[in-house]
């Protein structure tokens, strides 16, 4: 198939295609955004004791993993750039092994919530309130769609992986690797966002 | 040049072989049209399904069905009629097969890409259609989906809405596509105001399927976690807001008309300087408008809602943008009727479509302004003049240009001729049937006939039978237009480049064209409708 058409490479068309996909992204969440803003300003006293439920620490903790695992993704460009593929393979390495844990963060802060009682449509949220019930649905909703882009960036990022491993990604062309550091950095920013949303306004 | 040597996209078949050669292949020409094989085959299952609604609305009381297949019905209808045919339509199919010709590329940006908005919109319809065989029974809701009754109802929504999610997914991949093809693989000289008015509307379509889609996209997803999460976000029981659900719906919904309209502008844009063998009148009012309209569709989604408990303000500037948005709109009909005037037409069939185009046109956009006045919507809301209008604009408007489309570009598509009387007298049938089907739902709205009701009193019963023999006659027409495109892409007369005398680029390749549709890159050196004698081609 391919040999009959030209090759044709445009790594522009490549990084502007990726720009306007992040931003339909963007926009997915940006749904979200307004219905929590719309009602927390209806049920400003319940969300803001249901927040205070939430730990902090394990919230920071995730906002300091992801914030550096976009660095290392930024250094992976950088060094697979310099055609050093030592460096950018563990740097990819280093960065799929903060979204696990991240990941495993996730996972225990779920279930010590389910284990409490706390989880969409449970008989205990219920009898919390209104209020409750749409924080805790939101805060279910929206992280598990972040954590649900964390995996498919975790399956991006693995592809570049193996690419750069096999030599088939190299300084010659890395749009897929930048490409996939665009992805991961946009995950990185809407955690930004829900960090403050549900952890830390209290 | 020479004739033998080039195969034309239809029988260069890469590596695979039979059916394969097309659901494979990256060719935006074959994309092009399995898209059309898919849309016109949901096109005929949504006829059906209207036409066995009209045939049970002829006498009151039950005909042919019982109310609760008629809810599903109608709610198919409009689920395949809108995700699956009218939303992907024109870009999709002639988008796909001319943005790279009339641009002068060889291909779109994301060739694989494409293929893969290809799968993603049959896996969509699979999932979407399989809503009809499930346990449940069939979705009723409508194709709104309205909150709370679309997680209170037991039929099948999750696979329709699914459906619809996915197919949103195939929307926006195929607006980034052509948006990136439209800013990087214009041809050399091809200026911004040198590109054609359908690759044009393409660009503003793509940036609204960009924009709005990921909205309902995430609205949707949010009905998937009411129904199986229990989640509460539009369920007043757990605090929710069912208002907020229409608003969320209608802030996608209300644009997607647009991302149905303006494509369909796009190729009446094309049809009519070609008939009229003149220069388009004023080529950058039709541009300045396709982006107004792309623009202002946003902010007119609260007019769905006039009744729905809205503040006056909201009110108000809801009615207010909704006028407003039909001045680009009007501006584009006066440009298409100042090209006509005084110009030498050509009576080709393409032609009839485009010029009933208008008329049906102006009656669904004028109809469009009765609802948009907060006064008359009131009276007007929720009744069958709501249909009527709907129906004007996107059957007549979107439908007619679609068809209207297909006859311009068949000969460039499949390399022959069709049997131009045939396909004038399907239209002449076609266009009295629609009239006779949709005008007198008008005069049902305006005499208070709810839409989407099954059963009605006796004195609806009158208009009611026009409105059913309307909709024999709009078949037998699209079995004559049907029947005669098939025939001709087998049987019809070879056609040369050029049959219309069409200025654009798409009419100086082969017919049907070469898998990489230019020899060489083609150097643009001037406006796309320039009809002046002295030129070279």
């Amino acid at each position: 198939m391919s040999d009959a058409i030209h090759l044709h490479r445009d790594d522009e068309a490549s990084k502007l295609g990726m720009w306007l996909f992040i931003f339909t992204e963007l926009l997915l969440f940006a749904g979200l955004f307004i219905v929590y803003g719309i009602y927390r300003y209806l049920n400003p006293v319940a969300f803001h004791l249901a927040a205070e439920e939430l730990s902090v620490t394990v919230g920071t903790v995730n906002t300091i993993i992801l914030l550096v695992s976009s660095a290392t993704m930024a250094m992976a460009s950088t060094a697979i750039r310099l055609k050093n593929k030592q460096l950018t393979i563990l740097l990819l390495l280093a960065t799929l092994f903060m979204a696990f844990m991240f990941m495993t963060n996730k996972y225990f802060e779920w279930k010590g919530k389910f284990e409490h009682g706390i989880f969409p449509g449970s008989e205990d949220l219920l009898r919390l309130g209104h209020g409750d019930t749409l924080f805790f649905g939101l805060y279910f909703f929206m992280t598990g769609l972040h954590a649900l882009h964390i995996i498919v960036g975790f399956v991006l990022i693995t592809i570049v992986c193996y690419r750069v491993n096999n030599n088939t990604l190299t300084n010659e062309n890395p749009v897929l690797l930048d490409n996939s550091g665009l992805y991961w950095h946009l995950v990185d920013l809407i955690w930004i966002f829900l960090f403050p949303l549900f952890y830390l306004i209290t | 040049m020479s004739e033998h040597k080039h195969k034309s996209f239809r029988e260069e078949n890469g590596s695979y072989k039979g059916v394969f050669a097309w659901i494979f292949s990256t060719d935006h020409k074959r994309i092009g049209l399995l898209y059309l094989y898919a849309i016109v085959s949901f096109f005929l299952i949504g006829v059906l399904l209207g036409a066995l609604m009209k045939l049970e609305l002829m006498a009151p009381g039950k005909t042919v069905i019982d109310p609760a297949t008629y809810n599903a019905i109608f709610t198919l209808h409009g689920v395949i009629m809108i995700f699956l045919v009218v939303v992907p339509g024109l870009p999709a199919v002639f988008g796909n097969f001319l943005l790279p010709i009339m641009i002068g590329a060889k291909d779109v940006a994301f060739p694989k890409l494409n293929l893969l908005s290809w799968w993603i919109y049959v896996f969509g319809a699979i999932i979407a259609l399989s809503s009809l065989f499930m346990g449940g029974g069939p979705p009723d809701t409508g194709w709104t989906f309205y909150a709370p009754y679309a997680f209170k109802t037991n039929t099948n929504m999750l696979p329709a809405v699914l459906g619809a999610f996915i197919l949103g997914f195939s929307s926006i991949l195929t607006g980034i596509n052509f948006i990136v093809t439209i800013h990087r693989l214009r041809a050399p000289g091809m200026t911004w105001f040198k590109m054609p008015l359908f690759p044009w509307t393409l660009y503003g379509t793509g940036w609204i399927q960009i924009l709005a889609t990921p909205i309902v996209g995430i609205t949707l997803l949010m009905i998937v976690g009411e129904r199986v999460l229990n989640i509460g976000f539009f369920d007043p029981a757990l605090g929710g807001d069912p208002i907020l659900y229409q608003h969320l719906f209608w802030i996608y919904s209300h644009p997607a008309v647009y991302i149905m309209i303006l494509p369909a502008m796009g190729a009446i844009s094309e049809i009519i300087p070609t008939f009229a063998n003149k220069s388009i009148f004023g080529y950058k009012a039709i541009v300045i408008s396709t982006l107004a309209i792309a623009f202002v569709g946003y902010f007119v989604w609260g007019h769905h809602m006039f009744t729905s408990g809205m503040s006056g303000t909201a009110l108000y500037t809801f009615s207010l943008l909704t006028f407003l948005v039909a001045i680009p709109s009007a501006i584009k009909v006066f440009n298409w009727v100042g090209t006509l005037h005084k110009a030498s037409i050509q009576l080709e069939t393409p032609f009839f479509w485009a010029a009933s185009f208008l008329f049906v046109f102006m009656i669904g956009g004028l109809s469009g302004l009765a609802l948009g006045a907060l006064a008359t919507n009131v009276h007007l809301h929720d009744t069958a003049f709501v249909v009527a209008h709907f129906h004007f604009i996107v059957f007549g408007g979107v439908g007619f240009a679609f068809m209207g489309a297909i006859h311009y570009w068949f000969p460039k598509i499949w390399g022959r001729m069709y049997n131009s009387k045939l396909a004038t007298s399907g239209w002449i049938i076609f266009f009295i049937g629609f009239c006779t089907l949709y005008l007198p739902m008008f005069f049902l709205g305006v005499t208070g006939m709810p839409r989407r009701y099954y059963d009605y009193v006796e004195k609806f019963h009158g208009p009611n039978i026009v409105s059913t023999i309307g909709s024999w006659v709009l078949i037998l027409g699209l079995i004559i237009i049907i029947y005669n495109l098939i025939r001709s892409a087998y049987k019809g007369e070879k056609a040369d480049k050029n049959p219309w005398g069409g200025r654009t680029l798409e009419w100086t390749v082969d017919s049907p064209p070469t898998l990489e549709n230019f020899d060489e890159i083609p150097v643009v050196n001037r406006s796309p409708y320039d009809y002046r004698k002295n030129l070279e081609s």
